[in-house]
């Protein structure tokens, strides 16, 4: 079989035709997987897979299996997402030995679609990390070159997709985690309007700023992974507030099913890109590197031979620098409490002989957390505490109003923007991890649409030197489908 | 002059009131909330246990309790609300920080009257007003349980049955000012939050309370873990002691934790403020601000007679003392027992063998109104006061049934006769008197030469010798008639 360019969809049709053998598919996945040097896997979940490959080739023919949207596609889930019966670690030596006692809303939409869980990808501990180098299970390799990272924190979805050692992966994003390594790894990535998809059962690192997004190798995919997980779901509150405030009626995608229960794409692309105003924030393509400009600016060209209305506009109100401390101090400081309950305790690393529990306790924080999970601890420990809270979180959040305000004056004239995803394409590993403040201006362009809640999607527009760049179309709240539809119309144009 | 020596100079009490509501599900999660007679960690689910990616969601019936309560304590009910987190760790508390309230709490500035201690004395007022600083909302965490002592145990073990239990925490100003007040306070908290049907008392850990306590102007100590109501007096008592030593000595009493050990009855210090802990308040970004503004007017109509009112009601419609009105009022279940037995008694008669026979009978066995109810009704007991009236029964047949009743069931008719109990003929008094005498010619001859407490030597006899069945007045005539 086939592996290289075979998509969602074609699996969802072959199985159904009778042309692919699920239990096949999921095998030669498996020897794929095990074949490889990219270490994008942290547990596999392979006899519980071909279990349910096997029932899948059994019962495709009856009804509700032939309505099953994902029936039989393999999907790779991000370590930090909670999976029943699974080994979920968050890439940390902490979380060693933990298996969830129950499954994400994600993971549970997905199951019921019919998807065919492969395994937990690597990543960067509790995601803080933008090149999967922090996990405790050693980095993931970047397919395009072995000796370059994958970008991160969810570079084991990013280059399993790549590698096709999957064929759908989740990833979260907090500040870039899906789009970054969908850059690096040259796969499309989406992160979701911030309350889109439910987070119940993603293992918080930023509750106020992640989302759990699709990964895929083209755009149709993502739209129909998306389509499945945004479920609503009443267990996230923020989800519930959010969906419910929201004036419009959303919709994941432009993905239709007929009667057969076979996908239907109902997307004009003349029409579509015709008259689609797009904006070019200069203060997001100023800094990048020369290829990556001149790649996202070929892009953009191509959306305006087509009929699109190209401006460069200026975001002047949006101080990178500003955006990327209030982000961090954001992130770290939520991170500092949601980390507070790894103790050992109840689940996850044991050492050896049990003191009192203070010694026991710090003892089990001290061996489990990597440097840069402690890093984070302590930073934001530092920015909650009294007499800190105000200069430093309040401000944080002051900011992140700012910069969604300077989002939504952009979006009253223009439909989307468009930048490039990462300033960069992928580096060598080891090349930045020594120093933590170069990789976190690394996330110039991802973080400030995290702190805006918009949606956003990576897709590969070019290479350089072989290696993949992503263009980051950016929409507007609750509108992922018009940022898919052009994805879509830029896939097509792109052949 | 007024004595320099009362105990209440000085002395100022604030505190801090735990009380669990009783919802059927816990604050953030499904699990249910009846975990008292349970094995441990059955009760939890992943979001109660703190699982990584597990989220709360917000129990809209435990804001609305919330509101009850400070709706009754007559607070003023903010519009919107925010859940903080509240950052420590301890091995109880799975997710190393507690869900609560910190600005926008429920309620601010609310009021509760209570009776002096001292009756009107010591120059405070009969009623004594003491306000409320604020009532929000939080988490219960779970409980450490030892095998054997904290000292002894090997180990403690952690049970997250109660973790995700609803409070309302409910936080006095200073105005307290001796450990009976507090009592006497407490009493009245608890006797509301019954009312509202939103609190179990007779449940253990029900309340819990930290007391902020300074003498003389000077530095506070705050006492955490008075987990038993009963324990209030002693523990506050111990340390207003312990200040005022301090004080006497010429030392200075510091700011600081201080922990109540229930088995010695003594205060501990637990840390020093520079040790305090930093809380590290912030949003719980996983839940959303609540308006409640919108259901206040729907609650207030929930509200039913308090207390208070009813205390003053039962006075004016039942004449009935202010003393048993207390008594009565004081346990919504006690008070509508009453009622109704006095819809269809005599209701002077009714205070008095609801509030001092049937109260202290069940105080002398620990249970509550609503647990003896399921043995003794209300008509059971109106038929018991009929046969006492009429004199079928005296007054210690009558208490008979009553402990009967509560003991073992069953109905006053079939008790009376199965045990009895019914009053005897003149015939078999005169009988029984007689006997008495010729046993007791000494207490006969003590009684003629003039020591008139021989009677009642003599009148305990007949009383023996007829099982109580004898009305002890009658008795008395007979003897000093027949000696």
């Amino acid at each position: 079989m086939k592996l290289d360019n075979l998509t969602a969809i074609d699996v969802v049709e072959g199985i159904k035709s009778g042309n692919i053998s699920c239990e096949e598919l999921v095998c030669e996945i498996y020897e794929r997987i095990e074949r490889s040097k990219l270490n994008c896997f942290i547990t596999l979940n392979k006899a519980n897979a071909l279990e349910k490959a096997i029932e899948v080739d059994r019962r495709k023919n009856e009804e509700d299996y032939r309505r099953k949207k994902l029936l039989g596609v393999p999907i790779a889930i991000k370590d930090s997402i909670s999976t029943r019966g699974l080994q979920t670690t968050c890439a940390s030596k902490i979380l060693e030995g933990y298996i969830p006692p129950y499954d994400a809303a994600v993971i549970e939409a997905l199951k019921c679609e019919g998807a065919i869980i492969i395994g937990k990808t690597n990543m960067d501990e509790f995601c803080m990390g933008t090149t999967t180098e922090t996990s405790f299970y050693g980095p993931t390799r970047n397919p395009h070159d072995l000796s370059r990272v994958p970008g991160g924190s969810s570079g084991g979805s990013a280059a399993a997709i790549s590698a096709c050692e999957t064929v759908l992966a989740l990833g979260s994003d907090t500040g870039g985690s899906i789009r970054c390594p969908a850059s690096f790894c040259g796969v499309v990535g989406l992160k979701p309007t911030y309350g889109f998809v439910s987070r119940y059962g993603l293992i918080a690192y930023a509750n106020s700023l992640e989302q759990i997004g699709p990964m895929a190798s083209n755009v149709t995919d993502t739209a129909l992974l998306l389509e499945v997980i945004s479920a609503k779901d009443e267990r996230d509150s923020m989800e519930v507030k959010i969906k419910n405030n929201a004036a419009m009626n959303y919709c994941a995608s432009s993905l239709k099913w007929d009667e057969d229960a076979n996908i239907d794409i109902d997307i004009d692309i003349d029409k579509e890109v015709k008259g689609m105003k797009i904006g070019v924030p200069k203060e997001f393509i100023e800094g990048v590197s020369p290829a990556v400009k001149k790649s996202v600016w070929n892009a953009v060209h191509k959306f305006e031979d087509s009929g699109a209305i190209v401006e460069e506009i200026s975001m002047r109100g949006l101080n990178l620098k500003y955006a990327l401390a209030s982000y961090y101090i954001i992130a770290i400081s939520e991170a500092s409490s949601n980390l507070a309950r790894f103790d050992g305790l109840r689940y996850g690393l044991r050492l050896g002989k049990d003191e009192n529990w203070h010694t026991t306790f710090s003892k089990i924080r001290g061996e489990g957390f990597g440097e840069e999970v402690k890093r984070r601890i302590i930073l934001g420990t530092y920015a909650l505490s009294a007499g800190y809270y105000g200069k430093y979180y309040l401000k944080a959040l002051k900011v992140r109003t700012l910069i969604k305000n300077e989002f939504e004056d952009a979006f009253k004239k223009q439909d989307m923007l468009a930048m490039p995803t990462m300033p960069f394409v992928a580096f060598e590993l080891g090349e930045r991890i020594k120093d933590p403040l170069s990789l976190y201006l690394a996330d110039v362009n991802t973080v400030p649409i995290n702190l805006a809640g918009v949606p956003s999607i990576s897709i590969p527009c070019g290479f350089s030197n072989g290696l993949p760049i992503g263009l980051q179309l950016v929409g507007k709240h609750f509108e992922e489908n018009e940022i898919l539809k052009a994805g879509f119309v830029f896939e097509t144009l792109s052949g | 002059m007024k004595s320099e020596s009362t105990n209440t100079n000085g002395v100022k009490i604030g505190l801090e009131c735990h009380a669990q509501l009783i919802t059927k599900s816990k604050l953030f999660c499904p699990c249910s909330t009846d975990y008292h007679n349970s094995e441990p960690n059955t009760h939890v689910c992943a979001t109660c246990l703190g699982l990584p990616g597990a989220l709360p969601v917000v129990n809209e019936r435990a804001i609305r309790y919330g509101i009850k309560v400070a709706l009754a304590l007559n607070c003023e009910v903010q519009p919107q609300i925010i859940f903080y987190r509240k950052n420590y760790y301890y091995p109880d508390l799975p997710r190393g920080f507690q869900i609560t309230q910190y600005d926008f709490p429920i309620a601010l500035n609310g009021l509760v009257q209570i009776e002096s201690a001292s009756g009107g004395d010591g120059g405070r007022e009969r009623g004594i007003r003491i306000r409320i600083r604020r009532v929000h909302m939080e988490e219960d965490p779970g409980r450490l349980v030892y095998k054997g002592t904290i000292d002894t145990a090997k180990y403690s073990l952690v049970d997250y049955n109660r973790s995700g239990i609803p409070l309302v925490e409910i936080v006095t100003e200073p105005d307290l000012r001796s450990p009976k007040e507090v009592r006497i306070f407490l009493g009245e908290l608890r006797s509301i939050l019954g009312y509202l049907s939103v609190f179990d008392g007779d449940l253990e850990g029900a309340m819990r309370v930290d007391a902020n306590i300074s003498v003389g102007g000077g530095e506070r100590a705050e006492v955490k873990n008075i987990s038993s109501y009963k324990d209030v007096e002693r523990a506050l008592s111990f340390e207003i002691t312990r200040q005022k030593n301090l004080v006497r000595r010429g030392l200075k009493v510091t700011l600081e934790t201080r922990h109540y050990d229930e088995v010695r009855g003594i205060t501990l210090s637990m840390r020093t403020k520079e040790f305090e802990h930093d809380y590290r308040y912030f949003p719980e970004p996983d839940l959303v601000p609540i308006r409640i503004s919108d259901m206040v007017s729907e609650i207030k109509g929930e509200i039913p007679e308090l207390p208070d009112e009813k205390k003053r009601r039962f006075v004016s419609q039942y004449s009935i003392a202010r003393e048993h009105a207390n008594t009565l009022t004081y346990d919504i279940n006690i008070a509508d027992f009453y009622e109704e037995v006095a819809s269809k008694m005599d209701a002077g008669l009714s205070a008095v063998w609801v509030a001092d026979v049937l109260k202290g009978e069940l105080n002398y066995r620990g249970i509550s109104m609503r647990e003896a109810s399921k043995r003794v009704s209300a008509d059971d007991f109106v038929a018991m006061l009929r046969y006492f009236k009429k004199g079928v029964i005296t007054e210690r047949g009558a208490t008979e049934i009553i402990r009967e009743m509560l003991d073992h069931g069953g109905k006053p008719d079939e008790i009376i006769k199965r045990k009895g109990l019914a009053s005897i003929g003149s015939a078999e008094i005169e009988k029984a008197v007689l006997e008495v005498i010729k046993e007791n010619e000494n207490a006969v001859e003590d009684y003629r030469t003039g020591k008139k407490e021989a009677l009642h030597f003599l009148v305990g006899q007949v009383m023996r010798k007829t099982r109580g069945r004898a009305n002890p007045k009658d008795v008395s005539k007979w003897i000093e008639e027949k000696i």
